[in-house]
């Protein structure tokens, strides 16, 4: 009786070994938060969030600057954060010896937002830096952290 | 390198991610699941007439089958973690499950189909033959040697039932392949119910064509005579499968310029620009309605016997070229325009690169040197003869 | 460490306790942080932007993006008239340096910036095979590059063009949202440092965050709704020429 199919006894067997050999390696291999909270290995988010960031934040930049800080308050630039001009700058905030933040060059800075452009939304203020200063550097004229020019100018006054 | 673009892409859209490797993937599987629904026509179908390639048929699907998932592995950028697929397989993801669909119609179908069919063979080889051979027919015994009528008679039947089974699997196999495809909703190109369906009968168009040349190719090779009544049927086959797979092209075709979304003009000029040659000429022209004629006329007059062998083989090698470019068109021509219908990138294929053309011929040849081990191992047709002087056993087929 | 004092005067208490963790060289996930407590977003005000490209800048920076690949990027758009079906649209360098100036008088012009959506229902983790890249409990769309196959198929899959293969790690990459970041109570680098305030992380599951005002009192989009990829980056005051 089983004679005539003993053949097919054994490739079940054979597929059965297979199918078991993949079930224990599955098993084995899987990492072990995988299906923690979806399909995906949960370690992945916590290996993630522990990247290193390489901007400190303004507010830790105003924890020791505070003059700066303080004068930024009184002009537009208030919403500008230290490192959108500085760079980032969280080695410096962690460790400020480690790295001193680069002198930076207002002639080129202050264009990539302040130059005329059709596409800039209309109440932005915008120059065209050939006619208005001619490619000298703004902080010519212009205090960064309180760009209006007014009073301690000699012959500015008043807006 | 600078990569040309026309109008505007979406910055991290000009590099296109999808290789020739890409193109060649639904072209072979297409090719295995064309040549196996060819050989179930034989059994479940009982179609006499193309007996004589049903054994080729079945190895040529296998040799394919083998090399499909090479390219993939080359194209990963970590080929090392590509068990991932079997280990925790994304069920929302038609190419995880496709790996699941693949093995299926490997293991349980192809080679099964195969083993129950040669076993007979196998056994007498085993016997008849020495050395590390011997070795080799033994394993593939699993230790059994019983060739009574009963088990042979089992087996035919088992066999019959896994082609049963066989037939909407190479379906499946392939149809999953355009779903891939298909089922990206954000590439219009693509995203098409029709894609696996058309994927599907271009594939049994590559297969049937492969098969008949692999025969006629075959058989001369062997200075045997080319048995013309089954080359006729399966060139009608040919036609007829054509025919469908080129209507359900149109109908895409049409469908797409009638509503004229807002893909439409976007990719009408790609058709009209980057694909011209490839897509029109190629495909179409040379690739789909001069076979189609080809293989008509011999339908409608009556030719002579070598008119008749030549025009298959014109019309046969033709077909094969027209859906791979059908293949590249659809991979290539997928990510050659922005998903903003602004821009248009261009494909610049490397040649000694891990995906480049040499990569991409030596992977189209590949699937023959097995072929040709396979043959040298089973062989397929009846008057070959087993290895030693036992071999007077003609191979039966399916008796 | 006197400035590390200084500093945990002048922060929050969640960002204190978190960078006392970066400081101490043990970054982690702030140990006060809950997944199930955040759903986050992002607000782009298109108004606003100048079309500077800090964020392009400070993004590549933080998340050392390889050049020619973005995870943010900004478009320029030029609508002449009534054409609002055929918009031109540039993007040099992904906006990386700022555009160019131009003069043109007709129709409109102005920038949008982009980067990953974020979609609840994204196409991206739809197609991964292997659990690559997932939707994280708190709503970041994130990849685990240790996991991924480079297979690529996600960025087919997405219909914004926001995800690349690094060529450094041969993974799939894109915005993270800057989940190091957000995760310790600081905002994104693009967010830190955009000088106009167009771009603003936003926590839906925040009842006191201003971005549920904002949605209130403005008109506002996502990228190709008709997608319905549930984006959750938010457009206020963008031309439905944008796509």
């Amino acid at each position: 009786m089983f004679k005539d199919i003993e053949h097919l006894i054994r490739l079940a067997v054979v597929i059965l070994i297979a199918v078991a050999a993949f079930v224990l390696l599955r098993a084995a291999v899987i990492p072990s938060s995988f299906g923690q909270y979806g399909h995906y290995r949960g370690a992945a988010i916590t290996e993630i969030a522990a990247r290193p960031i390489a901007f400190a934040g303004h507010d830790i930049c105003a924890g020791c600057h505070t003059e700066e800080a303080a004068q930024k308050k009184q002009g537009k630039h208030v919403v500008v954060a230290c490192e959108a001009c500085h760079g980032a700058l969280a080695r410096h905030a962690d460790d400020p010896s480690a790295l001193t933040p680069a002198k930076l060059d207002t002639a080129v800075l202050c264009t990539r937002c302040h130059e005329a452009n059709s596409a800039k939304p209309r109440t932005f203020p915008q120059v065209v830096t050939a006619d208005h200063s001619g490619g000298i550097a703004c902080d010519t004229c212009h205090q960064p952290h309180k760009p209006k020019i007014e009073d301690e100018m000699p012959a500015g006054g008043k807006k | 390198m600078q990569i040309p673009v026309e109008g505007f892409m979406y910055p991290n859209e000009v590099e296109l991610q999808w290789s020739v490797l890409i193109v060649l993937y639904p072209f072979i599987t297409g090719l295995v699941a064309g040549a196996f629904i060819l050989a179930s026509l034989e059994r479940v179908f009982r179609v006499q007439a193309v007996k004589p390639t049903y054994r080729l048929a079945l190895l040529t699907a296998l040799s394919f089958l083998l090399v499909a998932p090479l390219p993939l592995q080359l194209h990963l950028g970590h080929p090392e973690r590509s068990l991932e697929m079997y280990l925790t397989p994304h069920r929302s993801s038609a190419m995880a499950m496709f790996g699941f669909v693949y093995l299926w119609y490997l293991m349980a179908v192809l080679l099964l189909e195969i083993w129950l069919d040669y076993r007979r063979d196998i056994v007498l080889k085993a016997q008849s033959s020495t050395g590390l051979a011997r070795l080799f027919y033994r394993a593939l015994t699993l230790g059994s040697s019983n060739i009574s009528q009963r088990s042979l008679q089992i087996d035919e039947r088992l066999g019959y039932f896994i082609t049963l089974v066989g037939i909407p699997s190479a379906f499946l196999l392939h149809g999953y392949v355009g779903f891939i495809f298909g089922s990206v909703k954000a590439n219009p190109w693509w995203s098409s119910p029709l894609m696996p369906i058309v994927f599907i009968f271009s594939a049994m168009v590559s297969g049937i064509a492969a098969v008949m040349l692999l025969y006629m190719a075959s058989t001369r090779l062997r200075a045997r005579q080319i048995d013309i009544r089954c080359v006729d049927k399966i060139a009608q086959y040919l036609l007829y499968t054509f025919v469908i797979d080129f209507s359900l092209e149109m109908l895409d075709l049409l469908q797409r310029i009638y509503e004229a979304d807002e893909s439409f003009r976007s990719l009408d000029f790609m058709v009209h620009t980057r694909l011209w040659k490839s897509q029109v000429i190629i495909q179409i022209l040379l690739g789909t309605l001069t076979p189609i004629a080809l293989l008509g006329l011999t339908q409608v007059l009556k030719l002579t016997e070598t008119a008749r062998k030549r025009i298959y083989a014109i019309a046969g090698s033709l077909t094969v070229i027209g859906i791979f470019a059908m293949r590249w068109n659809v991979v290539i021509g997928g990510q050659l325009f922005s998903k903003s219908f602004l821009g248009y990138t261009t494909y610049k294929m490397g040649f000694a690169t891990r995906e480049g053309l040499l990569t991409a011929i030596l992977l189209m040849i590949l699937p023959f040197t097995i072929l040709w081990v396979l043959v040298k191992l089973l062989p397929p047709w009846p008057d070959a003869g087993s290895l030693s002087a036992s071999g007077a056993t003609p191979a039966h087929g399916t008796s | 460490m006197d400035i590390t004092r200084r500093h945990l005067l002048v922060l929050l208490p969640a960002a204190a306790v978190a960078w006392k963790f970066v400081l101490a060289g043990t970054p982690g996930a702030s140990p006060n942080y809950k997944l199930s407590e955040h759903w986050w977003s992002m607000l782009i005000d298109i108004p606003k932007c100048i079309g500077c490209g800090s964020c392009v800048r400070a993004c590549a920076e933080e998340n050392d993006v390889p050049d020619g690949y973005f995870r943010t990027w900004i478009e320029r758009y030029h609508v002449a008239d009534w054409k609002i079906e055929r918009p031109e649209v540039e993007s040099p360098n992904g906006g990386k340096q700022g555009f160019p100036p131009n003069e043109i008088s007709d129709g409109k012009n102005f920038f949008v910036p982009k980067l990953c959506n974020h979609c609840a229902d994204s196409p991206c983790t739809q197609v991964c095979p292997v659990g690559a890249t997932f939707v994280t409990p708190d709503g970041v769309v994130l990849v685990d590059k240790t996991y991924c196959l480079g297979c690529r198929y996600c960025v087919q899959a997405c219909p914004y063009g926001c995800r690349f293969i690094n060529p450094k790690t041969n993974t799939a990459e894109k915005c993270s949202l800057c989940y190091h970041r957000i995760t310790k109570g600081l905002t994104t680098a693009c967010c830190e440092v955009c000088p106009t305030g167009a771009r603003q992380l936003a926590d839906l599951k925040n009842p006191k965050d201003p971005i549920h005002e904002f949605l209130k009192t403005h008109t506002v989009q996502v990228l190709k709704p008709h997608m319905a990829t549930g984006a959750k980056v938010f457009y206020n005051g963008m031309d439905g020429s944008v796509r």
